[in-house]
């Protein structure tokens, strides 16, 4: 199992630039890691080619299906680079390389802004900013949800899809099911239909 | 309304941490859904408005903003410590997860059920973040601007992005820009 699909060999400037890349794409990702994927996908897959079309379409797809944060696709971009260099060892490297340059920058910044935002909670300014941008978080939740149900985009086939979203956010909106429950009905939903 | 009142609150560090790994291994397809189930309608940790307006400041950060949103609330009560436990319990065990589907997705994913079954999942999660939205919808009742105006925005903000298609940063500065100085001109005006 695992064969890996591509050998390459990285030296350890090819580490410190990967690492050097990420902590870039930390810093450009206002509205989430996700948004900056076509970046990573130039840089590793068609400048570097130290991953294949397919391991990276499939590192996004597992991490979306995955619980947890949807960040957690950069941690199996790095894990798939490390297999490709040839063993488990390489692959947590990756793992660690491409994480921590991912979420270092970022979360350093976000600590010290919301200590400050903190501290000066009273001045005027910055609550006319957190309020001020309460109705756009608001729409920009729902639009997001709206986003990914339409991923699914042959309305012949994928209706069913788009019917469960619809009963799923239904139910969520007007009662209190715990959602674990709707995920397993999704998942069993799925398989059959 | 930002002011500290008494809500329950996190006990220790371990508690910080173990109620992020939770929330985190519930969140199929995102997790912000589940931390406002969560935190906010079940352990009450933050109020509706507290959980807008700290997510708006976790969505202008650069970074992934669940991971953002748990360093601030972690913060909020144990300082450092308390947002490295956050960010610990929000990504230690999902990490683990993840790679370990991957390794099965290797052997396991060309199966038509499991494909499936991923499918069914994604479309559940999707309702689940835009039934969010509209439950966050009640955060903006006590918002110092009147409601046809909080409701035009959050509209707008529909329409730019699912209709218009324009990239999120437009969106934020145009948008972010209109309530921010309709707030500020409120907040000044009015002795709120």
């Amino acid at each position: 199992m695992n064969e890996a699909p591509l050998h390459i060999v990285l030296s350890f400037s090819d580490w410190l630039s990967l690492f050097g890349h990420y902590l870039l794409l930390s810093l450009m990702s206002i509205g989430g890691a996700i948004s900056t994927t076509t970046e990573m996908h130039r840089y590793l897959v068609v400048e570097h080619q130290w991953l294949t079309q397919e391991q990276f379409n499939n590192a996004i797809a597992i991490a979306q299906a995955a619980p947890g944060p949807n960040v957690l696709f950069v941690a199996l971009m790095g894990w798939n680079v490390g297999l490709n260099a040839g063993s488990y060892t390489l692959a947590l490297a990756g793992v660690a390389v491409t994480m921590l340059g991912i979420l270092i920058p970022s979360t350093t910044l976000t600590y010290l802004a919301a200590r400050w935002g903190h501290r000066n909670r009273e001045l005027l300014g910055v609550r006319a900013f957190k309020q001020g941008m309460a109705p756009v978080v608001v729409g920009l939740m729902f639009s997001v949800g709206v986003i990914l149900a339409s991923s699914n985009n042959h309305p012949a086939r994928d209706w069913p899809l788009w019917l469960l979203s619809g009963v799923a956010g239904l139910l969520i909106w007007r009662t209190r099911i715990h959602l674990l429950w709707l995920l397993a009905a999704g998942a069993v939903i799925g398989w059959f239909v | 309304m930002t002011s500290d009142i008494a809500h329950p609150r996190p006990t220790s560090l371990l508690d910080l941490f173990v109620s992020f790994t939770l929330l985190a291994l519930q969140g199929f397809g995102g997790v912000l859904a589940v931390v406002q189930r969560e935190l906010v309608e079940r352990k009450k940790w933050l109020t509706p408005e507290e959980f807008v307006e700290d997510w708006a400041v976790a969505q202008i950060m650069p970074g992934p903003n669940v991971v953002n949103l748990s360093l601030m609330i972690g913060d909020r009560y144990f300082g450092l410590r308390g947002a490295m436990a956050a960010l610990a319990g929000m990504l230690c065990l999902p990490l683990l997860v993840v790679l370990a589907l991957a390794v099965l997705y290797a052997q396991y994913g060309s199966h038509p059920g499991v494909a499936g079954a991923l499918r069914g999942m994604a479309a559940v999660a999707a309702g689940m973040i835009a039934a969010t939205g509209l439950k966050l919808a009640s955060a903006l009742h006590a918002h110092p601007l009147p409601r046809w105006q909080t409701g035009l925005i959050a509209a707008l903000c529909v329409g730019f992005v699912l209709v218009l298609r324009l990239p999120l940063a437009y969106t934020l500065l145009i948008l972010g820009g209109v309530g921010y100085t309709l707030t500020y001109r409120r907040l000044k005006g009015g002795a709120t």
